[in-house]
């Protein structure tokens, strides 16, 4: 696909705006539908059209194995951390009451805090499960020796 | 943050502390690192439940309000005698069970998975207590999905030395899902007619609404979820193919927990939600439970005593005993709920580790546990068979084991409530239980023909050592069981109160 | 007549029981994987569907606070439930088709049935088995890698 000039002019001009859409739907959770899941994944949206068009390879230059893997555990440290934060501050597990020192302004921190972390979370796992599934090659577990386990696949 | 900020916060940290240390293992590519911290996971959950315990052991209860936000509105979790001695039991399996893992699972998993292995463990821990503390009924949804899909993600690692296991995975997440739907479709026609999800709260709405066809219905599909999960017959069909192809460790760990925090949340439903409204309950216990729970024992037992494989047959067994702590919630008095309650503690140290035991001789033999590859492994590798011996005499219920208490508090509970013929199965699948039993150290003592299997390094410490502590505690509940069953009877006057 | 009436005044649970039933009856029903897949995601569809349903206020707007005018508002929480049990929904799917994906570079199919059967012959990796445990003409893979 990546020699049609069509697709591969679309999907350049695409690829910044849906990412830009995607932070106006995670940013504007408060005031209108949207929020971290619908966010993350229309970000990872544009990833996966960028993968697509581009090729698996050129995807995984863009956002490497690693950054995958660490944004994905970021994503979820964040949403803890806030919780943490809340016990840490004298409050209860997840309390937004107590991260300002004003309660409804903590409110709007936290929430906001813990839909980022849930974007990050759900454009890191739905890239990595693109990647996992268009990227799967059976000779990986096919044909093992039997001393090494078949390993997991990425 | 204070010791008092650490202290009031416990409930939450059973589960968060595992929970929150899953994604740093998934980070770190060393397995031995990667075992440090699910280490700390497990350790700490086990730490948090055991000073939780300590708070209710007066038989007080309180409650902890995530986010500050009050119930019925907000999501509690519920600490009183019931959950805190499920979750210490469960805690402290998955710690013994965590260290097991130290050496089992680099043996059977590929060196750059380990990682995510022990961040699936950590889910797995983490989503369990979590079902067990929650008091909110959609949240309970939340954490068994947690705690199976991480549980579907450990089975299925088995493929590399197995490939059923895949199989055995796949199986285990469809038949899961549609239980775990059917417990939120159960749910649904619940908040429908009350308008509350919280267990206490409903306790006290369910009795006032007026259509009683859609109470009916809602506890059906409930109850008929949890049992999926629970393994309970004609459900449990999951459960065999999925101990018997998974990790050793990862066995031991879901045979011990995994089940029995659905049990613990079929007595949560029974005897918290709808509680007001017995005649409803009653008709569960007495037409359903009871009757699939006999049943499950004695399908358990006797597809147990002709099974080859040996941990196809302990998953058989733990069918039976699953059946057995069924039984007695079924009994619904508090005698029977108590007894339900110091099984699910013994057999949890009986399987346990019966299945380190096992994972141990697979580790030296290098290959698939058929009884024909055990013989002669009681005289090469001692100290775990004397282990397995001790976890296989606590199943079978001898005295000063803690089987024997089980039995004898089921027994008991059923003799006052004059179910003869029940009591009367109970000890014929006992007995029959003794036949596998029998089988497996006959073949462990029994002279090799023909040359023996290489054992690969012997009895490693790392292994047998938390299978000691696992058959020291199984003599220890036997000896001295005041503890357990005084916790047990705390849980079960919480629970049925003074029926 | 009745019957009439009571199909138009619940057309939205009838709906909701025909999905359930229907996905329900693919994952009995079907020997391959993938589909069985499809019918648990039909099933939990209509569970969705049933929350939703029920949260709905008769002249309620969706539950999102506006500043202008005073509305009725549909029933926020369903809303919310609904959107954790779809992503728990995405997650099972995702790994029952990654088990999938593991299971055909394993046996060489996913239907049920030709697992079931080959599952006899013993675990051992691919390499080790004998040639003949595949089943013959049904494998779209012509049988054994590479």
């Amino acid at each position: 696909m990546r020699d049609n000039p069509v697709l591969r002019t679309a999907a350049k001009i695409l690829f910044a705006p849906i990412i830009v859409f995607g932070l106006y739907v995670q940013f504007h959770g408060d005031y209108s539908p949207g929020g971290g899941f619908q966010a993350g994944v229309i970000i990872a949206a544009a990833f996966i059209l960028h993968g697509l068009i581009f090729g698996l390879e050129a995807g995984r230059r863009l956002v490497p194995e690693w950054l995958n893997l660490a944004m994905l555990a970021a994503g979820v440290l964040i949403y803890g951390g806030v919780g943490v934060a809340g016990m840490a501050l004298d409050g209860l597990y997840l309390d937004y009451n107590v991260l300002l020192p004003d309660p409804s302004a903590g409110q709007h921190v936290g929430i906001i805090l813990v839909e980022f972390g849930v974007g990050l979370t759900v454009t890191s796992v739905m890239l990595a499960l693109f990647h996992a599934f268009a990227g799967f090659s059976e000779d990986r577990f096919a044909d093992k020796p039997e001393d090494t386990a078949g390993g997991g696949s990425q | 943050m204070s010791i008092a900020s650490i202290i009031a916060n416990l409930p939450a940290l059973v589960v968060v502390i595992p929970l929150l240390l899953a994604p740093i293992a998934a980070l770190i590519p060393i397995s031995g690192a990667a075992w440090l911290v699910a280490v700390i996971g497990s350790g700490g959950a086990l730490v948090s439940a055991f000073l939780l315990q300590g708070a209710v052991s007066n038989g007080s209860s309180f409650s902890y309000h995530l986010g500050s936000w009050p119930p019925p509105w907000g999501i509690e979790f519920v600490v009183d005698s019931a959950s805190a001695l499920t979750v210490l039991i469960m805690a402290a399996l998955a710690f013994v069970a965590t260290l097991f893992a130290r050496k089992a699972l680099p043996a059977e998993i590929n060196e750059k998975d380990i990682g995510k292995a022990y961040s699936a463990w950590l889910l797995a821990c983490g989503g369990l207590a979590g079902l067990v503390m929650t008091g909110d009924a959609f949240n309970l949804f939340v954490f068994l999905e947690i705690s199976a899909l991480s549980s579907v993600i450990l089975i299925a690692l088995g493929a590399g030395t197995d490939r059923r296991a895949l199989v055995a995975g796949y199986n285990y997440l469809i038949i899961g899902a549609v239980g775990a739907t059917f417990y939120v479709i159960g749910v649904g026609f619940i908040y429908a007619v009350t308008g509350s999800l919280n267990m206490a709260d409903l306790a006290a709405r369910i009795p006032d609404v007026q259509q009683d066809t859609v109470i009916m219905v809602g506890f059906g599909f409930m109850v008929a979820g949890i049992l999926v999960k629970a393994a309970i017959f004609p459900v449990h069909i999951w459960l065999p193919a999925a101990y018997a192809y998974a990790p050793s460790a990862v066995s031991a760990l879901l045979a011990a927990i995994a089940t029995k925090a659905s049990l613990y949340v079929l007595a949560r439903i029974l005897f918290t939600m709808f509680a007001g409204v017995p005649d409803v309950t009653a008709l569960a216990l007495e037409w359903v439970l009871i009757p699939l729970a006999i049943a499950g024992i004695f399908t358990g037992t006797i597809l147990a005593i002709y099974e080859n494989d040996i941990k196809k047959l302990l998953a058989y067994s733990s069918v039976a005993q699953i059946g057995y702590i069924a039984l007695a919630f079924g009994i619904a008095s508090t005698a029977g709920v108590a007894a339900g309650f110091i099984h699910i503690g013994n057999h949890a140290v009986i399987k346990g580790g019966m299945f380190l035991a096992v994972g141990g001789y697979f580790l030296a033999l290098r290959s698939r546990v058929s009884l024909s590859a055990m013989t002669g492994l009681g005289r090469r590798m001692p100290i775990t068979t004397t282990g397995f011996l001790i976890c296989g005499l606590s199943l079978i219920g001898l005295p000063l084991t803690a089987g024997f208490i089980s039995k004898l508090y089921l027994v008991r509970a059923l003799i006052a409530e004059d179910m003869i013929i029940v009591m009367i199965l109970v000890l014929v699948s006992s007995a029959l239980s003794v036949a596998y039993l029998w089988k497996i150290v006959e073949i462990l003592w029994q002279r090799p023909e023909g040359e023996e299997a290489p054992l690969h390094g012997g009895e490693a410490p790392a292994l047998y050592i938390p299978l000691w502590i696992l058959a020291i505690a199984n003599l220890w509940l036997g000896v001295a069981p005041t503890p357990l069953v005084d916790s047990a009877n705390r849980a079960a006057m919480h629970l049925v109160g003074g029926l | 007549m009745d019957l009439v009436a009571t199909i138009t005044a619940n057309w939205n649970y009838l709906i909701v029981i025909l999905l359930m039933m229907g996905g329900l009856f693919i994952v009995i029903s079907q020997n391959n994987m993938v589909k069985k897949l499809v019918g648990l995601a039909i099933f939990q569809t209509s569970v969705f569907l049933f929350y939703i349903t029920v949260g709905k206020v008769a002249g309620g707007t969706a539950p999102i606070l506006m500043s202008y005018g005073k509305a009725a508002y549909s029933n926020p929480l369903p809303h919310v439930l609904i959107l954790t049990a779809i992503v728990v929904g995405v997650a099972t799917t995702a790994l029952g088709l990654a088990l999938v994906l593991r299971i055909h570079a394993a046996f060489g199919s996913i239907e049920d049935d030709e697992v079931l059967a080959m599952k006899a012959d013993a675990g051992m990796p691919r390499s080790k088995r004998s040639r003949s445990s595949d089943p013959d003409g049904s494998d779209p893979d012509g049988g054994d890698p590479a």
